[in-house]
């Protein structure tokens, strides 16, 4: 009996000791070892608040449809992805997009009706995170790598997403793109104030909380010549809530009870 | 006991080395993946699970079909079972594995994997994954192996493992109920969104576990000295059968609520897998074939003529197990993101690669089935002389 308990311990010994060795092969092959850091919360770990920095009980955006065109949608694209180091991949299967358009039917897959207002045929819609209030892709994170702040915006902490790609399929909008290779090899112009992600972790819009943080509004609003407005959705005295007041807006699949703070001015 | 593993015929250690090769390659691929990203997969931005977890997702149903012996023996005292529970319980252990092997492999950064323990966090259902699996394995290989250990020493089982074994039956159940819920939890996919998808789970696991328990039980029987009994074989083929055929009848639940009601977010995903969508219809002849051969599977078991010939039997399980495999491991998961959440229709099929590394799974589990079972026999063949 005691021979077989100690055989039993053997075996399982080796078995952990496999398991680890595992680990430390992967941890030897990646190129980038600063797997977690100490700090208990990723919450913490988000941009220094300048004295000028815009802040918000919950941060929300109003696409006003009527304003936009092909061209003010490609500017909009441009200068967040260039901001972000998003990279510019051929391959379409591993596309990273944080903005991008789209139509109108797939933008609202359920609002698509037969006999829908002539100006929707062919109108770009940008679509993004939804920066929702009830968000599903923290709920399903199991490392709280994608987190919201107190100001409603959902963040990624890329060095702690072990990219399981959960919150992908969480995700009832389709705005997260996976790393499925180093984007770095595609970025043409480096943004060295941001940083850059690498191969096997979940990114998305993070409503330009760095530009926040030193009093500037999102790189799509600015390039948006008014046809996006941002804002306090919480309080009644923004523009933001003024434009609501007075324009019927709708969200994208706003059923599914994840509140969704990208409003679109139809 | 564990010796009895290093134990064996050439030809034992021939099918070892086999394994080995089939590993060592996977291994490789592997390795590329580590260095370029899951991008050698044919995974995409729409379609972002896929061989990996589909795997993962029908190994957790082999490892919980376990309980389909350890009820019989344990709760209702049918002491045939008692033969071959423990292959039961082995089968469940490499299973388990490989489900952990799947998950990592399917991880873009697989060396910070314990973050999970690191950043604990119970609203995740991968969490309690991790939790339901690790402690089903645990369980699995100590009772397995200490129950094993009482019989070679002809002693009964260790007083403390009842609680056990009676926790083992919820536990099962748990692992592939916690499965369904990384799925039918998620407000996006209406696929997934249904009730009925961590029963047809645990209903299509307690057939296509049993069927390919009953495989290796008349494969063990060819090429070893113990015989696994043929009362038993047959009684496997009945749960087989009981369990394919709640598994179809909660499928054709989901297609009537489906078509019946007609919301789209529920019918594109089925109408993609069975009839292609807007053109594009990959899935389609599996689909049909997995249904073929899941129908085949139950005509077959439910003759009793051709249940009871061998020969037949062994047929309708290989049926049943590879339509289950296909339904569960390619169509359910695909399906489920095609079309997107943007009702876009960009499709998925496994890439060489991709599938060489999960066929270096497949190896490792074997090859830890095979020790196993090689100690399980080892005892039986130890005790029969």
């Amino acid at each position: 009996m005691e021979n077989n308990r100690r055989s039993f311990l053997k075996f399982a010994g080796v078995s952990v000791l496999g398991l680890g060795s595992l680990s430390l092969l992967d941890g030897l092959t990646s190129d980038d070892v600063i797997a977690a850091s100490g700090q208990t919360s990723a919450a913490e770990a988000t941009y220094k608040q300048a004295a000028n920095a815009l802040t918000a009980q919950r941060w929300g955006m109003a696409i006003d449809t009527r304003k936009l065109n092909d061209r003010i949608c490609r500017n909009m694209e441009k200068a967040c992805h260039r901001l972000h180091n998003v990279p510019d991949l051929e391959n379409k299967k591993h596309e990273i997009k944080w903005i991008w358009d789209t139509e109108y039917k797939h933008a609202f897959p359920a609002k698509t009706d037969p006999f829908l207002a002539e100006r929707f045929e062919h109108l770009p819609i940008p679509v993004l995170c939804n920066h929702c209030a009830n968000p599903p892709c923290v709920q399903a994170c199991p490392t709280q790598a994608t987190f919201q702040r107190e100001d409603g915006i959902v963040l990624m902490d890329f060095h702690r997403c072990i990219g399981c790609r959960f919150c992908m399929a969480a995700c009832p909008y389709g705005s997260r793109s996976f790393n499925f290779r180093d984007p770095r090899e595609a970025i043409k112009n480096q943004n060295t104030e941001f940083p850059t992600r690498m191969k096997g972790v979940v990114e998305k819009c993070n409503f330009c909380a760095e530009r926040l943080a030193v009093g500037k509004q999102p790189a799509c609003v600015e390039a948006s010549k008014g046809a996006l407005i941002f804002g306090d959705l919480e309080d009644p005295q923004s523009e933001i809530r003024q434009v609501l007041k007075e324009n019927y807006a709708i969200r994208r699949k706003q059923n599914l009870g994840t509140n969704p703070s990208v409003y679109y001015l139809v | 006991m564990l010796e009895k593993a290093l134990k064996g015929s050439k030809a034992y250690w021939l099918w070892l080395f086999a394994l080995l090769v089939i590993i060592g390659v996977g291994f490789g691929f592997y390795l590329k993946q580590l260095d370029f990203g899951l991008g050698i997969t044919g995974m995409n931005r729409d379609v972002t699970w896929g061989f990996y977890i589909a795997q993962f997702t029908f190994l957790v149903g082999v490892a919980a079909s376990a309980v389909m012996l350890v009820i019989p023996y344990y709760l209702h005292n049918y002491k045939a079972f008692g033969k071959i529970t423990i292959m039961g319980e082995f089968l469940a252990i490499a299973a388990v594995i490989m489900c952990i092997l799947f998950i990592i492999a399917d991880l873009g950064q697989p060396m910070r994997l314990l973050n999970v323990l690191l950043y604990p966090t119970p609203h995740s259902m991968l969490f309690w994954d991790m939790i339901v699996l690790s402690g089903y394995l645990l369980i699995n290989l100590v009772v397995g192996w200490n129950v094993l250990d009482a019989e070679r020493n002809s002693v009964p089982p260790a007083k403390w493992l009842k609680p056990l074994i009676y926790l083992s039956v919820p536990w099962a159940v748990s692992i592939h109920t916690v499965t369904a819920f990384l799925y039918c939890g998620l407000p996006g996919r209406g696929f997934w969104l249904t009730a009925v998808l961590a029963p047809r789970f645990l209903a299509s696991a307690f057939a296509a576990g049993p069927a390919f328990l009953i495989l290796l039980c008349l494969l063990v029987r060819r090429v070893t000295n113990f015989d696994p009994g043929r009362e038993q074989i047959q009684t496997l083929s009945k749960v087989v059968v009981y369990g394919s055929i709640a598994n179809m009848f909660f499928f054709l639940c989901e297609v009537f609520v489906a078509m019946y009601s007609q919301i789209p977010e529920h019918l594109d995903h089925l109408k993609y897998l069975f009839f292609g969508l807007h053109g594009h219809g990959t899935l389609v002849p599996w689909m049909w074939t997995a249904m073929a051969l899941i129908v085949a599977g139950i005509v077959l078991l439910l003759i009793p003529s051709a249940r009871k010939n061998e020969a037949v039997l062994a047929v309708a399980c290989a049926f049943t197990f590879i339509g289950i495999w296909i339904d569960k491991g390619m169509g359910m998961v695909a399906g489920g993101f095609v079309p997107n959440p943007l009702h876009e229709v960009n499709e998925y099929f496994p890439t060489f690669p991709e599938v060489m590394i999960a066929v270096a799974v497949y190896g490792t589990g074997f090859l830890i089935l095979t020790m196993l079972y090689k100690v399980f026999v080892g005892v039986k063949e130890e005790l029969a002389a």
